[in-house]
C-alpha cells in the first residue's frame, strides 16, 4: 500500500474540528457544575448557612482561620450535609457509569442496574440483614452478598443456552429480579410492623437521610476500586459492544472481559444499595441523556456519565429534603423525574427500531 | 497462508455439511466459495476465523485473518472512524485505549476503501454500500494477512457491487492479500476470482481454477437449475452472466414464427 493511494494524507485534516474544543469545554463545564451543585445543596435546607459561610467552613479544612460562623453552621455543614451530599454525588456517578457500562454490555439503551438482577439481589441481602439483625453495619454485607448471588444466578441461567447470550442474560435478569422482588415482598410481609418495617419501608425507597462519614468512607472506597475497572476498559467496551461474534473475530475473548466488567458493576451498586438503598431510573436515564451529548463512544460516554449522574442526584436529593416539611426518600424523586424521560426515550428507541 | 485440511463439519450427528475439505489460500490469490444456503458457507468461514471448532479435520493459519461480516442491521453510533479503529483491539490489551498512530492507521485503511470523507458520519447512518466498505476498512485495520468476506456484494445495488468486488481485488494485488469470499453470483467469482469452491448438496464440493470450476454443468448441478453462461462484449471488457433458466418467461416470438 503506497502513501499516494490515499485520498488524504493527514488524519488530523478530516479529524472532527470541534473535537478539540468541545469535549475539553463539556469536561469544565459539568465539573463546574458539579461544584456548584454541591454548595448549593449543602447551602440549602431546613436550616439554610448562607453561601458564602458554606464556603468558609470548607476552606477551613484547609487554610487555618478565624471562625465567622457558628458552631452549629459548621456541625451542619461538617457532619450533616457534607458526608450526604458526597454520597448522593458518588452513588449518582457510580449508578450511571454502571448504567452506561450494561448498555454497551447488553447493546441495549434501556437496560439499567435493575435490569440484570444486581440492585434487587442487593436489595434482597439488605432487606434480609435488617430483618435477622435490624439496621446496622452488617446491611453492606448482606447486600453485597444478595448482588453476587443474584449475578451468579443470572449467569448460571445465561449458561444453559448459547444462541445468544446477550439476550438471554437479560432475561435471565429479568427472572431473577423478579424472583428477588418476591422474595423482598415475604420479607417486608413477616418483618415487626413495629420496629423492622419502617426501618425496611424506607431503606428501599432509598435515601441519603443517614448519610455519615462511615457510610461515605465506605461507597468511596468500593466505588472507585470498581470505577478504576470500569473507566479503564472504556474503549473495550465499544470493541465488546459489536457482540460477542464480532468482537472474537477481532481477536478479544468477551467472555472473561465481560465477567470483569460485570462484577465491578456488582461491587458498585451493592456498596450504593448498602448506603442507600434502591434508587432506581438514574442508571437507566443518565446514560442517555450522556449519549445525547456525546454519542454512543464509551470513551466519552462513561466519564460524561459519571458527572451527569453526580450532579442529577445530588439536585434530586436537594429536592427530596426541602420540597416538603418532612423529606420525601431521594428514589421516589428519581423514579418521578426518570419515568417521563424514560417514556421519552422508549418511544424515540422503538420509533428509530421500526424506521 | 491458511491450510484447510480434510475439514469436515455437522450440526445434526452425522448430516454432515461438508467433509474431506481440502484447500490452501495463497498470497494475492482470490477464492470465491459458492454453493446454495445450507451447505456450509458461513461455517466453513467461522472455522476459518477460529469462533467455530470442526468435527473433523483442521484449519492452520500462519497470518492474520480479517472478517468482514454482512452489513446486515445498522447497529452502531460510533462514527465510521471509530468503527474501523475496533479492528485495532488485537494490538490493544484490555485496558488499552488507541492511540494517535492508531487511529491515524484507520484512517489510512478508511481511505483506501475511499471513504475518507464519511471519516466523521456515524455508521448506522451510512447506506448499505459505505457500511461494508467500513467493515472492509476495519478489517484492513487488524493488519491482516488474510481476508475472509461474508458475501461482501450481495446487499448491495449493481454499481456499488462493482466498486467492492474491484477494490477486493485491488486488495489482493496491492497488499498480497489472501482472500477468500462467498457469493451467490458466479459472475462475481469470475469477476475477480482466481479459484472457486463449489460447496454442492450431500457434503460433496468441486475445487479448482476459476474458468475450470464455473461450467454450466458444474453451476446447474450445484443449483439444481440448467444454468447458461453469457458473455457481453464491450469495447475493453468482457463481462460474463451466468443465467438460471427458471422457465418463468416462455419464449414467445420463436413459438410464433414456427
Amino acid at each position: 500500500m503506497t502513501q499516494a493511494a490515499l485520498p488524504r494524507q493527514n488524519a488530523t485534516d478530516n479529524a472532527r474540528p470541534s473535537d478539540s474544543l468541545f469535549m475539553p469545554a463539556l469536561y469544565t463545564g459539568l465539573g463546574v457544575a458539579l461544584l456548584a451543585t454541591l454548595l448549593w445543596s449543602i447551602a440549602s435546607g431546613r436550616f439554610a448557612v448562607p453561601f458564602a459561610k458554606v464556603i468558609a467552613i470548607l476552606a477551613a479544612h484547609v487554610v487555618e482561620r478565624a471562625p465567622s460562623w457558628t458552631p452549629t453552621e459548621a456541625i451542619v455543614v461538617n457532619v450533616v450535609r457534607l458526608p450526604r451530599v458526597l454520597t448522593a454525588a458518588i452513588a449518582g456517578a457510580s449508578l450511571s457509569l454502571c448504567g452506561a457500562v450494561l448498555q454497551g454490555l447488553f447493546r441495549n439503551p434501556l437496560v439499567g442496574p435493575q435490569t440484570i438482577g444486581i440492585s434487587s439481589g442487593a436489595a434482597l441481602g439488605g432487606v434480609t440483614v435488617i430483618l435477622l439483625a435490624g439496621f446496622g453495619t452488617l446491611v453492606p454485607i448482606g447486600a453485597f452478598a444478595g448482588a453476587a448471588a443474584a449475578l451468579l444466578a443470572v449467569l448460571a441461567l445465561q449458561r444453559s443456552d448459547s444462541v445468544s447470550p446477550v439476550l438471554t442474560l437479560v432475561l435471565a435478569g429479568v427472572v431473577v429480579s423478579a424472583f428477588c422482588g418476591a422474595l423482598v415482598g415475604v420479607v417486608t410481609y413477616i418483618a415487626d410492623p413495629e420496629s423492622k418495617l419502617p426501618d425496611i419501608v424506607y431503606w428501599l425507597l432509598g435515601s441519603f437521610a443517614s448519610a455519615t462519614w462511615p457510610k461515605l468512607l465506605l461507597i468511596a472506597g468500593w466505588t472507585v476500586f470498581a470505577s478504576a475497572v470500569m473507566l479503564g476498559m472504556r474503549w473495550r467496551i465499544n470493541v465488546l459492544s459489536l457482540g460477542d461474534e464480532d468482537a472474537k473475530t477481532l481477536g478479544v475473548n468477551p467472555s472473561r472481559d465481560r465477567l470483569l466488567l460485570l462484577t465491578a458493576a456488582c461491587v458498585a451498586i451493592s456498596a450504593q444499595v448498602a448506603v442507600s438503598g434502591t434508587i432506581s431510573w438514574v442508571g437507566l436515564v443518565v446514560p442517555n441523556l450522556a449519549r445525547l451529548l456525546v454519542g454512543a463512544d464509551h470513551r466519552r460516554l462513561l466519564p460524561v456519565s459519571a458527572l451527569i449522574g453526580a450532579i442529577f442526584l445530588v439536585v434530586a436529593d436537594t429536592l427530596a429534603r426541602n420540597l416538603t416539611a418532612a423529606e420525601i426518600p431521594v428514589g421516589i424523586v428519581t423514579a418521578v423525574v426518570g419515568t417521563p424521560i424514560f417514556a421519552v426515550l422508549l418511544r424515540q428507541a422503538t420509533r428509530s427500531s421500526a424506521a | 497462508m491458511i491450510t484447510v485440511d480434510k475439514a469436515g463439519h455437522w450440526f445434526r450427528p452425522e448430516h454432515w455439511l461438508f467433509r474431506d475439505l481440502s484447500f490452501a489460500l495463497a498470497p494475492g490469490k482470490i477464492t470465491a466459495v459458492l454453493g446454495p444456503n445450507g451447505t456450509g458457507k458461513t461455517t466453513l468461514l467461522r472455522a476459518l476465523c477460529g469462533t467455530l471448532a470442526l468435527r473433523e479435520g483442521s484449519v492452520s493459519a500462519d497470518a492474520a485473518i480479517g472478517y468482514v461480516p454482512q452489513a446486515l442491521n445498522a447497529g452502531h453510533a460510533y462514527s465510521a472512524l471509530d468503527m474501523v479503529l475496533l479492528g485495532r483491539a488485537r494490538y490493544l490489551g484490555r485496558f488499552g485505549v488507541p492511540r494517535q498512530a492508531d487511529a491515524e492507521r484507520a484512517f489510512e485503511c478508511l481511505s483506501e476503501v475511499g471513504l475518507a470523507h464519511i471519516a466523521t458520519q456515524r455508521y448506522d447512518r451510512l447506506s448499505g454500500g459505505q457500511r461494508q466498505l467500513v467493515l472492509l476498512a476495519r478489517a484492513l485495520a487488524t493488519d491482516c494477512r488474510v481476508l475472509v468476506l461474508d458475501e461482501p456484494a450481495s446487499a448491495l445495488d449493481l454499481a456499488n457491487q462493482g466498486v467492492v468486488l474491484r477494490l477486493v481485488r485491488q486488495l489482493a494485488d496491492r497488499r498480497e492479500l489472501a482472500v477468500l469470499f462467498t457469493t451467490h453470483h458466479p459472475d462475481h467469482a469470475l469477476g475477480v476470482a482466481d479459484e472457486a469452491l463449489l460447496m454442492l448438496r450431500d457434503a460433496r464440493h468441486i475445487h479448482g481454477p476459476i474458468e475450470n470450476a464455473l461450467t454450466e454443468a458444474n453451476l446447474s448441478e450445484l443449483y439444481g437449475v440448467p444454468v447458461r453462461r453469457v458473455d457481453a462484449i464491450a469495447t475493453d471488457e468482457v463481462a460474463t452472466a451466468f443465467v438460471p433458466l427458471y422457465g418463468l418467461r416462455r419464449a414467445a416470438s420463436r413459438a410464433e414464427a414456427s
